[in-house]
């Protein structure tokens, strides 16, 4: 297999490795998981890197597997020109992003959790982006969300990080769903998940009925994840979160996923009136909300934040603008945004790192400490605000042309231009306070530290990424012209309009736009203070998080109430509601059908053992129920009933579940007596006689519903499916005990799951006893002192001599599992029974001593065997659990059958042994433990 | 025969019940037991009832005992035991915690005396 054919997966996956890598690097040395976060970001460029030269010849790379094709899942993975674009943003920010956080950490910070955070969200990120199957792209797209909800909540200690985190989740999370259904739409239409069929059906989809409200749902998921209006109120939010976070995520990758969902699906949804209206019109709000906004913020970061808004906002009104050489502009601007903000944040993380502070009103006269990062900052912001020479320039330049265009469409559409110099000149007046206002403006006012220079290290990540803002901007024919056009083509699925990436158009609109937006945003500047004022008294506090909020807690608020009029804090009482619920749905069911309630089946003939078994199981039922409260004699009864259980298997030609019901039967009567013993021994009455009443009333209803249940069901004839297990029990699996084949072989999956389960219990038992202390009471409830004598000599004696002989039983029984009764099951059961004798006759020492396996790891083995088979068979080329047998001959055993299902069943063997004995053994430590001799004088209730 | 089955399901349905509403630990175990006892034989029962039929595949069988439902019943068995094991430490971890055995974790002993009435 060609190696590169694998790339794309490899690509995206590698950072999940890395994910784990940096955790567990980190336990060694800090600053090993930043290293490995960077190893692992390099290895999936270099994987990259091959792939490239074929993107820029126009190919597009389709890496595509299998994988539930009933639904239309395939995973399945596509490298265009787009898509490499954002590749390589999310790779090379990242890498800086990387080397920037290993700086910025402070030596409480754990450096592991936040790499592994970062590189799994960076995996999730390039998933979205590399995906040629809309449902696969929806699961990255998901894992963005929650690794998002992880890097915000980072500092787990502040409540801000954990609100910002909660609501950023919540709005991401709940766009994801309406994407869900928006994609589920698509495909519907469709009839395909795979990008290249939806990209190659717009007209299909554009015609259909469902066009509207797919278009709505996907458009739901994207303006939740691209912060735009009304759903922009999270991103500021989310600034709680470490910087290089807010500059790699919240400016230069995750919110672009939206707008990246949005150029994918391009030519799939856009050039209908409802597309222009709809994203076009968020966008504008957007653009405008947000640039408004950023001005009056204080706070660094908060002004970053409102300014990231404002520039999504412009990329989604680009796109809804709909024409193609928008959408080339919109392109354009996803890069140099994507350069120019991360500087910024990283400036502003620098700030905040060596001053303590990012608050503009104290933060003055910056450039005295650091010259060196001022002038980063003043190029940053300038491309920031559409100086000319810088790459923010040609992208607005392009905008607003675009808007001029938009606007000649129609005398309203004139209100498109001047709200896009609106919008201009406020981003000026922004971009100028970060700058005039950190680095000019006076001296500093109280810092919680005094200023300094920044590490080396953290400040050329910025020197990086304003190196390109200058390149694209002086030379962007050389620099980004060819990836600009590979992007292009892709989003547009068709040759790119003609488009100059010039810096002089001559004298025309778009440039009296940018003068005017300038000359605007410095006269906005010079009068800011007017505006604060009028900012403060006004709009300040009018903030959607405080709808947000009223919605949250409206929600939790009906949660509470419903589980409150549910739930009054007694198990009696929800049983009860239970009970009575799927009795009535029962009886609903029985009335609503007008068949006769019993069948015709003919019945089989009473036969007197079996009327005295039954008679023996009605008195012992009724003798537990009546003296529940004297519960040593309830847990005999119980083991009688559970006797009775089994003959009745066995008599209907049950032999497996009788011997398994048998062995259960024993081991639940000892960990029931072992528990009893720090128990009390007596039930005090409790509740009045009308409860009682009520509880046997209830208790008789759904006895007599369960009987006749039963018996509708027993007298009706029916047609078994097991017909197939049957037949195929000896051809197939080779084995003629069809029940066990059916456990190891037809169903095996199932049977994997129970015993992890049974396992997962027998763990969770060993955490509950962990620290527990227990009366161990002196008199049994009759005052009678415990015997001394804990392990009578006739028991252990015999008992002793009885080991060899059960462990001999159940190796019989396992062996002979799977063409006569028996299995892995009960041999399981057999050998932990006989190892739970010694531990009850011997003492739990005596036995530790001489059998020295730890049963956490036999229960380990057991899953290891169980899942091992299933992989060996997937290695082979079957489906996971596919079992095979042959034939051997062994000297005096004769023709002997090895069937790859016994591997299975051992695993099954295991487990059971081990986590049965495991939850006897802790039950029966807690003897052991040191009693203080005041619990003892409470013990004994 | 099949209204003795149905006896029993009803019977051990029935006292399951009423021990899950009781208000301590203990018989809700041995309750729940009941209950699983009650729906295995009842999960059971659904293949109908054979007598003597063979257990394994046999050429010269006239006919077999529906084997799906046993090996249904069968894990259940095991898992059921899972189950009660978990519950009944978790009652232990209760009455260490709580200091009682009441399921609600309410302490509703009279002080003095021991087991009221019984």
């Amino acid at each position: 297999m060609n190696l590169s054919n694998l790339a794309l997966p490899v690509i995206v996956l590698l950072p999940f490795a890395g994910a784990l890598l940096a955790a567990v690097s980190a336990r060694y040395h800090r600053v090993a998981s930043a290293w490995s976060a960077a190893l692992a970001a390099l290895a999936a460029l270099l994987a990259l890197a091959p792939l490239i030269p074929a993107v820029f010849g126009g190919e597009t790379l389709i890496q595509s597997w299998q994988w539930i094709p009933a639904i239309g899942l395939d995973f399945a993975f596509r490298l265009d020109g787009l898509s490499l674009l954002f590749t390589l943003m999310i790779l090379i920010i990242g890498l800086l992003v990387i080397l920037y956080a290993r700086y910025y950490l402070s030596a409480k910070d754990s450096m592991g959790r936040f790499f592994s955070y970062l590189l799994l969200f960076m995996g999730s990120m390039l998933g979205v982006v590399l995906s040629e199957n809309l449902l696969q792209l929806l699961i990255f797209w998901e894992l963005t969300s929650l690794s998002s909800f992880l890097l915000i909540s980072y500092w787990q200690h502040r409540e801000d990080a954990r609100h910002g985190a909660r609501m950023a989740l919540a709005i991401t999370g709940m766009g994801g769903l309406a994407l869900l259904g928006g994609v589920l739409l698509l495909g519907e239409i469709v009839g395909s998940y795979n990008l290249t069929d939806v990209l190659a059906a717009g007209d299909q989809i554009r015609a259909h009925e469902w066009y509207l409200p797919a278009l709505i749902l996907v458009l739901l998921g994207v303006f939740t994840k691209s912060a735009q209006f009304p759903f922009h109120f999270w991103l500021p939010h989310a600034m709680a979160a470490p910087t290089p976070v807010s500059a790699y995520l919240h400016s230069a990758t995750m919110v672009k996923a939206g707008i990246f969902l949005l150029a994918r699906l391009f030519p799939a949804l856009s050039g209908t009136e409802e597309w222009l209206w709809i994203v076009g019109t968020a966008g504008m709000i957007t653009l405008l909300l947000g640039a408004l906004t950023a001005l009056f913020k204080h706070d660094l970061k908060g002004l970053l934040a409102y300014s990231t808004i404002s520039h999504l906002g412009l990329i989604t009104l680009l796109f809804g603008l709909g024409t193609k050489l928008a959408a080339v502009a919109a392109i354009f601007h996803i890069i140099n945004h994507a350069t120019f903000k991360a500087s910024l944040f990283m400036v502003a993380g620098i700030i905040d790192h060596e001053t303590g502070s990012r608050d503009m009103r104290k933060l003055n006269g910056m450039i005295k400490y650091m010259p060196h990062v001022a002038v980063l900052a003043m190029i940053a912001a300038a491309a920031m605000a559409g100086v000319p020479l810088l790459n923010g320039f040609l992208s607005k330049e392009m905008f607003f042309d675009q808007a001029v265009v938009a606007g000649r469409t129609s005398d309203w559409a004139l209100v498109i231009p001047i709200l896009a110099t609106l919008a201009g000149i406020f981003s000026v007046a922004y971009s100028l306070r970060f700058i005039h206002d950190v680095f000019f403006n006076g001296e500093p006012i109280d810092l919680p530290r005094e200023p300094h220079a920044p590490p080396l290290y953290m400040r050329i990540p910025v020197d990086f990424l304003v190196v390109i803002c200058l390149g694209v901007g002086i030379l962007p024919a050389i620099t980004v012209g060819p990836m600009l056009a590979v992007a292009v083509e892709a989003t547009l699925q068709a040759k790119p309009p003609y488009y100059s990436l010039a810096l002089w158009h001559g004298l025309n609109a778009p440039l009296l736009m940018s003068v005017l937006a300038l000359l605007g945003g410095i006269l906005v500047y010079v009068f800011r203070r007017r505006l604060f004022d009028l900012y403060e008294k006004r709009v300040e506090h009018l903030d959607a998080r405080i709808i947000y909020n009223g919605i949250l807690n409206g929600l939790l608020g009906l949660a509470g109430f419903i589980t409150r009029r549910f739930d009054r804090g007694s198990l009696q009482n929800m049983l009860v509601w239970i009970i009575a619920a799927a009795m009535l749905i029962s009886v609903a069911g029985f009335v609503s059908r007008d068949a006769p309630l019993f069948g015709l089946r003919e019945l089989m003939d009473f036969d007197p053992v079996a009327l005295f078994a039954v008679s023996g199981l009605v008195f012992a039922s009724l003798v537990t129920v009546v003296y529940h409260r004297y519960r040593m004699i309830s847990l005999i009864m119980l083991g009688v009933v559970g006797l009775v259980v089994s003959l009745g298997f066995a008599k209907f030609s049950a032999p497996d579940l009788a011997l398994t019901q048998l062995s259960v039967e024993i081991v639940t009567v000892v960990l029931l007596m072992l528990a009893l013993y720090f128990l009390p021994q007596y039930t005090p009455m409790v509740g009045s006689r009308m409860r009682h009443l009520r509880d046997i009333l209830w208790a008789t209803a759904a006895g007599l519903g369960a009987a006749v249940l039963t018996l509708t069901v027993l007298t009706r004839d029916m047609v078994p499916i097991s017909g197939f297990f049957i037949e195929n029990s000896v051809p197939g699996g080779g084995g003629t005990n069809v029940v066990n084949v059916i456990l190891v072989d037809f169903r095996g999956f199932d049977t994997l799951g129970e015993i992890v389960v049974l396992g997962l219990a027998g763990l969770g038992i060993v955490a509950l006893l962990h620290n527990i202390r227990l009366y161990a009471p002196l008199q049994d409830s009759e005052n009678r002192p415990w015997t001394t004598d804990s392990h009578p000599p006739i028991l252990q004696s015999l008992s002793r001599l009885l080991f060899p002989f059960m462990l001999m039983i159940a190796v019989f029984i396992f062996l002979r599992g799977h063409n006569l009764p028996g299995g892995g099951f009960i041999a399981g059961l057999i050998a932990a029974l006989a190892i739970i004798l010694q531990n009850l006759s011997n003492g739990i020492v005596w036995t530790a001593k001489r059998l020295k396996a730890d049963m956490h790891q036999v229960i380990a083995a057991g899953l290891f065997f169980a899942i091992g088979t299933g992989l060996v068979a997937m290695t082979l080329g079957y489906p996971f659990l596919t079992s095979t047998f042959t034939y051997l001959y062994w000297p005096v055993v004769g023709k002997f059958e090895v069937a790859s299902a016994m591997m299975f069943d051992l695993g099954v063997f295991l487990v059971v042994v081990g986590a049965t004995v495991m939850i006897l053994v802790q039950l029966g430590k807690l003897n052991y433990l040191p009693v203080t001799p005041r619990l003892r004088s409470e013990g004994g209730v | 025969m099949e209204f003795l089955i149905a006896l029993s399901v009803g019977v051990m349905t029935a006292s399951g019940v009423y021990l899950v509403l009781r208000a301590s630990t203990f018989p809700v175990v041995v309750g729940l037991t009941f209950l699983s006892y009650a729906v295995n034989v009842f999960l059971f029962a659904m293949g109908r009832l054979q007598v003597g039929m063979p257990a394994v595949v046999d050429p010269a069988a006239s006919g077999y005992s529906d084997p799906l439902p046993q090996a249904l019943v069968l894990t259940a068995i095991v898992i059921a035991f899972g189950m009660t094991a978990f519950v009944i430490v978790l009652a232990l971890k209760a009455r260490d915690v709580l200091g009682n055995d009441h399921v609600d974790g309410k302490d509703v002993t009279p002080p003095a005396g021991k087991g009221g009435d019984a």
